[in-house]
């Protein structure tokens, strides 16, 4: 677009103009920077890119035990064969060969022990990845075979930890469990996940003359990436540079998984001098990486007539696999939020990091906080079945309260909880109550299907818990045609992070986003990044970017104020132009008005988040600027001969605080019930006796298809309600909250299997809840009933 | 040699590997890096494009895996990928849906849901909810939870519009004439060969030089042997080309599948006779897998979680195998002997399917899975059950998942036949029904899950014979 052949327009043209509003502002559901290109198949991801001639392919052998000595490593048939330039193992990595995000336990490569099955041994490059895979084959390598530990509870109570236990207490749960009128205890096996980002593992890496590297890959994690390849390969930091346009997927399975692939590239770059790219196939990709931590969990509860919980003890054992890697903050969340949206007066909430031999598990949306909800709603279920009534109406006398009762087991108060006024809202909406009816009617008379019905809410806290990485950078320049460069901190995954923070900077300077290029995140163009994670891709790196832009802004402003002699009230920018009190120009002209008149037109932004701060020593403080809201509703219907199951309708009504983006907030809400849903129901990790995962593509591992939609997914925005916090524009985090909406699905299934035990018993079904467990929690109430009748029977006639 | 329309562009390859996938060619022989790799298996739909042949002068177009088909079967086809839908900058109106409705999050999924929705664009007039489902089933987002993507297969079946593909369509026909099949056809690359006989006599003669041959029929198994176990399949005999075993007739009293027909085709038959055969054809696999995919492999591969073979059986199915000039006609009951083992003798190959009509009995098929949409088998069941004044007559019940092969439960037709058919006599076949198989247990489903569901898909066909249909709803895919 050249400015040069732009006709100048008129006074009245420019006024016009200025009165309308701009199309591509905050607040507009414009569709993603990139989905024009996605359509065509013109948008490139790092397998796609043109390959560096001499370009290197790696592969790497993995481990067959789960526990073992490494005795001998054999590499003289994969040597000699075609193609094969360098194989190295341990010994060859030159710099620091461990790769541990926070903690150390890490090696790039297995060094004398392998801790699980599919751990990465060797490594291969050659001139294909053909070739490649072929000789990573063909080495061989003997074991030792040690004891491994594959289960959590084995491991919990061996106290086998990668990490030290943490505990959040309030009040005096011990003696108040012993004052409640009722008790009950349960324990739950909670599944992990795969992220199965369509996208798998990538990284390309070209060696620079300064014996640095240029390293593409598919990564949450820029700077991380550019830390580790520095620490691997003994060089600093400025050596590296990580370039990353955006990913096929990432869920926070490339919060950290993503810089081994990178590493082994550079090692290999550095050895031979040449371009070196890896690629994980699904199988390895599965094999190799962490998951979703799965949990096994206990909880004793106390609680009175009406349900109202008096007192909790709950431990949280995290199933960690072999390193600590995030297991640290993961466990963290999911303590911080065994609370979701409820008010325990005393509650002591235990969680524990246990030491499994399996891939290191690692961040996946929600962070832990999902598995931290899971047993606190089977708890209301459970509480429901013992007292006869709906389980909704448990969960709601539990709400944390507006003034009073709303004091978190960490000692945060809870602000703006909105809960109790949009779950009325829902109820009205999802016709609820009149709903529950219909479904006895109908379970009443149907003697294969059970329908069931489930409204659960949601209460995430957002920030990352590790203080420090709440800060983000962003870099803005203005061309002298007017048209705008943005750079920010955050990567692009899908989410839309680059659209939402391309529409900031044109609310700021009002401009349409088409003046907006977003490129590659950089680590040339903004340092020391945070990962893309927590949710905080947007409420970190667009407040960064405003600021960039605000800095920018004021610059114009001043030198207009001087230019045209007058004050900052009479200058006003709107819908790419600016009024100057009663004189109208185009922002081309300012632009290049300015760029005459020497006024700098490029800018860094920087932020970081207030109020936060956590004490771990008391296990107290401010760890969340606030919470996101949300509530599903979710009906299912249920093969109680077979245990399949559907989902007929769901209802969801979400807090995103003043939207930024409506369209991409409701394909966040959608995407992340499904991802949730899929977590709690189809989605099943099977290892065998070895440790080996079994389940390791999408023919045995299998999350929803398009069938799994439910038939009527009904998605409602909370209305005008501004985060009453000062986040950009007011809007709210949207990545991780709305993932667990779906334990209204989990919740569903249960209700419905309930229904055959006439609501009585609590169906002891485990997630995720696969048709077997379902038939096998139908089989279980089934007896219960049997059994209950019979003893009433011998009760009455003995 | 082999030729194709890559697009609008003849290419004659007559050196490429016959283990080459569509998917690689296309990225690393050709350069054209739209069509992804999400899994290699036919799992995730990420590698989706679309082969359009000349079918009695009409253009018919469906959607592939290009991950599992090999090279060959390109032959005489135009291949389309994702780039050649923009037109003179323009977006195609599938693409111009899925952009619009904000159908990409990530976007590495969208150009193999942008070919299935052009596909399914080309074979539908209006826009049907159940026909979408069944033409993505075989695509896997994990963005956008697919509500929008749906909303862009509203969009480009209601706004239709005349594309180039349409502007172009008698050329294309007269050029896929041009290169039409012939006979003697082979392609040889890095000392593989791959055979592409175009008549049952080529084929028979071809195999009997070529004991050693793997026959490669729709491919999307055998193609795994490369894709997934990294092995070589040195020397194939594609089976594509043979028009008289694609053919699908119906005389009196016998439908008779050609071995080599793609699942696909069989769908309007079979449903017409037995609509359980149709709806367990929805939910076999994938629509990609189902264009490619033949009744004939289903069976020649003898796997224990085949869904066809438990359904063929039930109905007292035949296959005509055939070895050089010789054929012979066996219940397909007696063809699997052992886990992936078979009648079949070297050089023999399977040529036709026979499937008795019309049916006394009430035939009924089930399929219990973890997903509704593309998965395998936990159980496989059907039942084909005759009954006559309150009598049980006769009882054919086979079942996959449940034996190393799929098999007749004859303890439980046993326990059937001459029966008063009432609720006791379903609980002594389900007694009986133990007796007939050990199932394992696996990462699908454990033995004790088996034999119940196995036992309580009995106990459903019996509510679902003896209650009335239009008030009693029994199967949760009713309501999809």
């Amino acid at each position: 677009m050249s400015n040069h052949s732009a006709p100048e327009l008129s006074q009245t043209e420019l006024e016009s103009a200025f009165k309308a509003n701009l199309k591509t502002g905050v607040g507009r559901g414009i569709k993603h920077e990139s989905g024009d290109k996605h359509v065509s198949g013109e948008a490139l991801y790092i397998d796609d890119k043109l390959e560096f001639p001499n370009q290197l392919h790696v592969y790497v052998h993995t481990s067959t035990y789960a526990h073992a000595k490494i005795l001998n490593i054999d590499t003289s048939a994969s040597l000699t064969m075609p193609g094969v330039v360098s194989i190295i193992t341990a010994q060859d990595v030159p710099g620091e060969l461990d790769v541990g995000p926070v903690l150390k336990g890490d090696p790039l490569l297995a060094d004398g022990i392998v801790e699980y099955y599919g751990q990465p041994i060797v490594a291969v490059a050659a001139t294909s990845h053909e070739a490649a895979l072929q000789a990573a084959k063909a080495i061989k390598v003997e074991y030792q075979p040690l004891t491994p530990i594959l289960d959590v509870k084995e491991a919990l109570e061996k106290q086998h930890f990668v990490q030290d236990s943490h505990q959040l207490v309030i009040g005096d749960s011990a003696s108040a469990l012993e004052k409640a009128s009722h008790r009950l205890q349960n324990e739950l096996y909670i599944g992990g996940q795969e992220h199965f980002y369509l996208e798998t593992q990538v990284a390309s890496v070209m060696p620079t003359e300064d014996g640095g590297m240029i390293v593409y890959s598919s990564t949450q994690n820029p700077t991380e990436v550019q830390k580790l390849v520095a620490s691997v390969l003994g060089i600093s930091m400025n050596k590296v540079l990580v370039d990353m346009r955006r990913m096929g997927g990432g869920f926070g399975g490339k919060e950290t998984q993503a810089a081994p692939i990178a590493c082994l590239c550079a090692v290999f770059a550095h050895l031979t001098g040449r371009p070196t790219k890896m690629r994980l196939p699904r199988a390895e990709d599965m094999s190799i990486t962490g998951k979703r931590h799965p949990f096994y969990v206990r909880y004793d509860v106390g609680y009175d007539d009406d349900g109202r919980v008096s007192a909790l003890n709950m431990e949280l054992a995290g199933n960690c696999g072999y390193s600590p890697d995030l297991s640290g903050s993961i466990v963290d969340r999911a303590m911080f939020h065994a609370d979701n949206a409820y008010f325990f007066e005393h509650a002591t909430i235990t969680g524990y990091r246990c030491k499994t031999n399996t891939a290191s598990n690692t961040a996946y949306r929600g962070f832990g906080g999902p598995q931290g909800m899971v047993p606190t709603e089977d708890m209301f279920d459970a509480i429901a079945r013992k007292l006869g009534k709906d389980p909704l109406d448990i969960r709601r006398v539990n709400y944390y309260g507006i003034d009073e009762r709303n004091i978190t087991p960490y000692h945060q108060t809870v602000e703006h909880n909105i809960l109790p006024e949009i779950t009325e809202e829902l109820l009205a909406t999802s016709d609820y109550y009149a709903r529950r009816e219909a479904i006895k009617t109908f379970n009443a008379t149907s003697p294969i299907l059970k329908k069931g019905l489930a409204f659960t809410p949601v209460k995430f806290g957002i920030s990352f818990t590790n203080s420090f990485l709440n800060q983000a950078g962003a870099l803005i320049h203005i061309y002298t045609d007017g048209t705008i460069h943005l750079n920010h901190g955050g990567t692009e995954m899908g989410q839309g992070l680059n659209t939402k923070v391309q529409q900031i900077v044109a609310q700021v300077f009002q401009v349409e986003t088409d003046k907006i290029q977003v490129s590659a995140t950089n680590t040339e163009k903004v340092p020391n990044t945070s990962p893309t994670a927590a949710s905080s891709g947007t409420d970190l790196n667009g407040k960064a970017a405003q600021n960039a832009a605000l800095i920018i802004k004021q610059r114009l402003i001043d030198f207009l104020i001087s230019h045209y002699h007058v004050s900052s009230e009479d200058i006003e920018f709107n819908n790419g132009q600016i009024k100057v009190r009663d004189t109208y120009l185009s922002f081309e002209s300012l632009i290049n008005l300015a760029y005459l008149n020497q006024v700098s037109l490029s800018s860094t932004g920087f932020y970081k988040t207030p109020k936060i701060h956590y004490d771990r020593t008391t296990a107290s403080g401010r760890p969340f600027y606030y919470f996101a809201y949300g509530l599903a509703c979710c009906e299912v219907i249920v093969d109680s001969l077979t245990g399949e199951y559907h989902f007929t309708r769901t209802d969801i009504l979400h807090d995103v605080g003043a939207t930024l983006n409506p369209a991409i907030d409701i394909g966040q809400i959608e995407g992340g019930f499904v991802q949730g849903m899929g977590w709690l129901t189809s989605e099943e990790l099977v290892w065998n006796e070895q440790g080996r995962l079994m389940t390791n593509g999408p023919a045995s591992y299998k999350i929803p298809a398009i069938t799994d939609m439910p038939n009527d997914l009904r998605v409602t925005l909370v209305e005008s309600r501004k985060n009453p916090e000062d986040t950009v524009y007011h809007s709210k985090a949207v990545g991780e909250p709305p993932f667990m909406l779906g334990i209204a699905a989990w919740c569903a299934i249960k209700d419905a299997v309930a229904s055959v035990g006439e609501y009585r018993f609590h169906p002891d079904i485990d997630a995720p809840a696969t048709p077997e467990r379902v038939l096998m929690g139908i089989e279980s109430i089934r007896k219960q009933s049997v059994q209950k009748q019979s003893n009433r029977k011998q009760t009455n006639n003995p | 040699m082999i030729q194709f329309l890559l697009n609008q562009e003849l290419r004659q390859e007559d050196n490429l590997d016959p283990n080459l996938t569509v998917l690689n060619y296309l990225r690393n022989e050709r350069n054209k890096t739209g069509t992804k790799e999400g899994c290699a298996s036919g799992d995730c739909g990420a590698c989706s494009v679309v082969l359009a042949e000349d079918i009695n002068g009409d253009l018919r177009y469906r959607s592939v895996n290009a991950c599992l088909t090999f090279v060959s079967a390109l032959h005489g086809k135009q291949l389309i990928t994702v780039e050649d839908l923009k037109h003179q900058q323009n977006l195609h109106s599938t693409q111009q849906a899925m952009a619009d409705c904000h159908g990409s999050q990530c976007g590495f999924c969208t150009p193999g849901f942008v070919m299935s929705l052009f596909a399914l664009q080309k074979n539908t007039e209006q826009y049907d909810q159940a026909q979408t489902s069944e033409a993505l089933a075989g695509n896997l987002c994990r963005c956008t939870g697919y509500r929008p993507i749906y909303e862009a297969a509203k969009q480009s079946c209601e706004n239709q519009q005349s594309d180039h593909f349409d502007a172009q369509a008698a050329q294309t026909i007269a050029r896929l004439k041009a290169i039409k099949p012939l006979s003697n056809t082979q392609l040889t690359g890095k000392n593989r060969h791959v055979y592409l006989p175009t008549s049952t006599q080529e084929l028979a003669e071809r195999y009997l030089q070529h004991p050693d041959a793997h026959l490669l029929a729709g491919g999307t198994d055998l193609a795994l042997e490369v894709t997934q176990f990294h092995r070589t399949l040195d020397k194939l005999i594609y089976l594509g080309n043979v028009s008289e075993m694609k053919q699908i007739t119906e005389t009196d009293g016998m439908i008779e599948i050609g071995a080599a027909a793609p699942l696909t085709d069989c769908y309007s038959i079979l449903s017409k006779h037995y609509p359980d055969f149709g709806d367990l054809l929805h939910r076999f696999a994938s629509l990609q897998i189902r264009n490619q995919g033949t009744l004939g492999g289903n069976i020649a591969n003898a796997s224990p979680i085949g869904d066809s073979p438990p359904l063929l059986i039930a109905l007292d199915a035949k296959v005509q195998l055939r070895q050089g000039d010789k054929t012979r006609l066996i219940p397909l009951e007696d063809y699997f002997l052992d886990y992936k083992k078979t009648v079949r003798q070297s050089s023999e190959f399977i040529e036709k399917i026979l499937v008795p009509t019309p049916n006394l009995a009430t035939f009924k098929a089930y399929k219990v899975s973890k997903r509704l949409d593309d998965d395998i088998s936990a159980v496989c069941a059907a039942m084909n059950i005759e009954i006559q004044a309150g009598q049980v007559v006769s009882a054919r019940l086979a079942f996959g998942g449940m034996a190393a092969i799929p098999k007749r439960a004859s303890h439980c037709e046993q326990a059937l036949v001459g029966q008063a058919w009432t609720q006791a006599t379903i609980e002594a076949a389900c007694g009986a029904l133990a007796l007939d198989f050990t199932p394992l247990s696996d990462f699908r489903a454990s033995k004790e899950y088996r034999q119940l569901v196995a036992q309580n898909l009995l106990r459903k066909y019996f509510i679902e014979t003896t209650s009335n249909p239009d008030y009693l709803i029994t199967r949760v895919t009713a309501h999809v």
